[in-house]
């Protein structure tokens, strides 16, 4: 470990910092966007959700680094060659999130917005949506970090990532630029889930100190999706 | 040309099919990796899952580490290794099974910490030892969680060992590093569309595995709750 390799290179550290939080964290809020409404269609419609949880699943299987190729024709190396498969990866956690998250609402709560007059869709908005939010982020915790940890393999494909420190640092047969890699893509991970733990509870005050149940929905998430 | 019918020109050559770099070792080496890799983690992650879900302790932890442990990067793991020990078996099998612990650790703790409290009352009041209680009643209703943690993790490993072609390794990923090295887009294409296939074919075979071993009164139940 040269510890001085570090200061000398700091404005290339920082740049490939931001170019891999900029590709963490782009494709989990495109999955985001796309996946509430998908989510709340399957739940509207029941029989959309097995045909979508077995396509997801069989998505998520696919290989990062096969789908950066096959994109390659389509979009050149650009950022967007990564952006789109790792948003698809983010999509397959999200939409079994979102879906467990609403119909994990208690039928007690649906049954009293029922009563108050709400119809199906603005029930589903305005009263499980809201609720679902703790599984909702526990599934954008998993998305993110997923994402941070493969923009290095984009790398591969010429795509600016923390990933240039591994390849780099291989061709220079030089660890310590392996180390710093390693290092700043677990530190951004923490930081960024650290980030959405703080938001989960800004968002939701009513669920403070039920830890446990965030837990069991990180965990749930973090099992992949049931086929 | 599009990038299917790169795919199709190479792919149907009989060159591809044959020889230590044909096609079909290529995919025994990569199963190879992938049946090892998660084999290791499973020795390391199931008793640990197995015990703290039994003991209900410290399962809060277990779920946040295996949250960061997934940011470790493989690739960046992979080229440590490689740069520190060279190229052994260790080199890649290192990574992957870093890669193909949390799934199965995961998994094995919520299945067995979300086995009905009632369920294990009663096997206890039937004098079964903590013992018995775990490996009768806990594992066979915790199956169903244990073998998608496995599925998960193999899925990972399919998809992760190609890139561990970077370094030197054997396995589909060749044909992705050598092609694009090479600017052989045939190569590239057709090696993608080998992998893919690859790894849904694991995807269909624990899907199967998972009849085969969940108990049968598991499946009924879950038949009647639908």
């Amino acid at each position: 470990m040269e510890w001085s390799w570090i200061p000398q290179n700091w404005t290339a550290i920082w740049q490939y910092t931001l170019d891999n939080a900029l590709l963490g964290l782009i494709p989990p809020v495109i999955g985001l966007l796309i996946s509430v409404p998908a989510g709340i269609a399957c739940v509207l419609w029941g029989w959309l959700y097995p045909p979508v949880l077995s396509l997801s699943s069989a998505i998520y299987a696919l290989p990062s680094l096969a789908l950066f190729v096959v994109l390659i024709d389509y979009t050149g190396l650009g950022n967007l060659t990564v952006i789109i498969p790792l948003a698809l990866f983010s999509l397959c956690i999200l939409i079994p999130t979102v879906v467990d998250g609403l119909r994990s609402v208690p039928d007690s709560v649906r049954q009293a917005a029922t009563a108050m007059g709400f119809t199906q869709v603005r029930r589903l908005v305005q009263v499980e949506l809201p609720l679902a939010v703790p599984v909702i982020i526990a599934g954008m915790r998993v998305a993110v970090v997923s994402s941070i940890s493969l923009a290095s393999v984009g790398q591969l494909i010429g795509v600016s990532s923390l990933g240039y420190f591994f390849i780099d640092g291989f061709q220079r047969d030089f660890p310590t630029e392996i180390y710093v890699g390693l290092a700043l893509t677990i530190a951004l991970a923490l930081v960024c889930d650290l980030i959405l733990v703080t938001l989960r509870a800004v968002l939701t005050p009513w669920s403070r100190g039920r830890q446990r149940d965030s837990s069991r929905a990180v965990a749930a998430v973090a099992v992949g999706t049931e086929a | 040309m599009s990038f299917l019918q790169f795919a199709w020109d190479w792919l149907k050559s009989s060159s591809q099919w044959s020889g230590p770099d044909g096609i079909p070792i290529r995919v025994l080496q990569h199963l190879g990796y992938t049946a090892l890799s998660v084999l290791i983690a499973a020795v390391i992650a199931l008793p640990i899952g197995l015990l703290i879900g039994h003991y209900r302790r410290g399962g809060f932890a277990a779920v946040n580490v295996a949250n960061v442990w997934r940011a470790i990067p493989t690739l960046g793991l992979l080229i440590l290794m490689v740069v520190l020990l060279g190229f052994s078996a260790l080199t890649w099998l290192i990574p992957l099974v870093v890669l193909a612990i949390p799934p199965i650790l995961v998994n094995t703790y919520e299945g067995v910490a979300g086995v009905d409290e009632d369920l294990k009352d009663a096997a206890r009041g039937m004098g079964m030892t903590q013992w018995q209680v775990l490996w009768k009643v806990e594992l066979p209703v915790a199956i169903p969680l244990i073998m998608l943690g496995l599925r998960t993790s193999a899925i990972f490993v399919v998809a992760t060992a190609t890139i561990a072609a970077e370094i030197g390794l054997g396995g589909l990923g060749r044909y992705i590093i050598d092609g694009l090295a090479s600017n052989n887009y045939g190569e590239v294409a057709g090696g993608a569309v080998v992998i893919v296939v690859l790894a849904l074919a694991v995807q269909v075979i624990f899907v199967g595995l998972r009849r085969l071993v969940v108990p049968t009164g598991l499946r009924e139940q879950a038949r009647a709750s639908r």
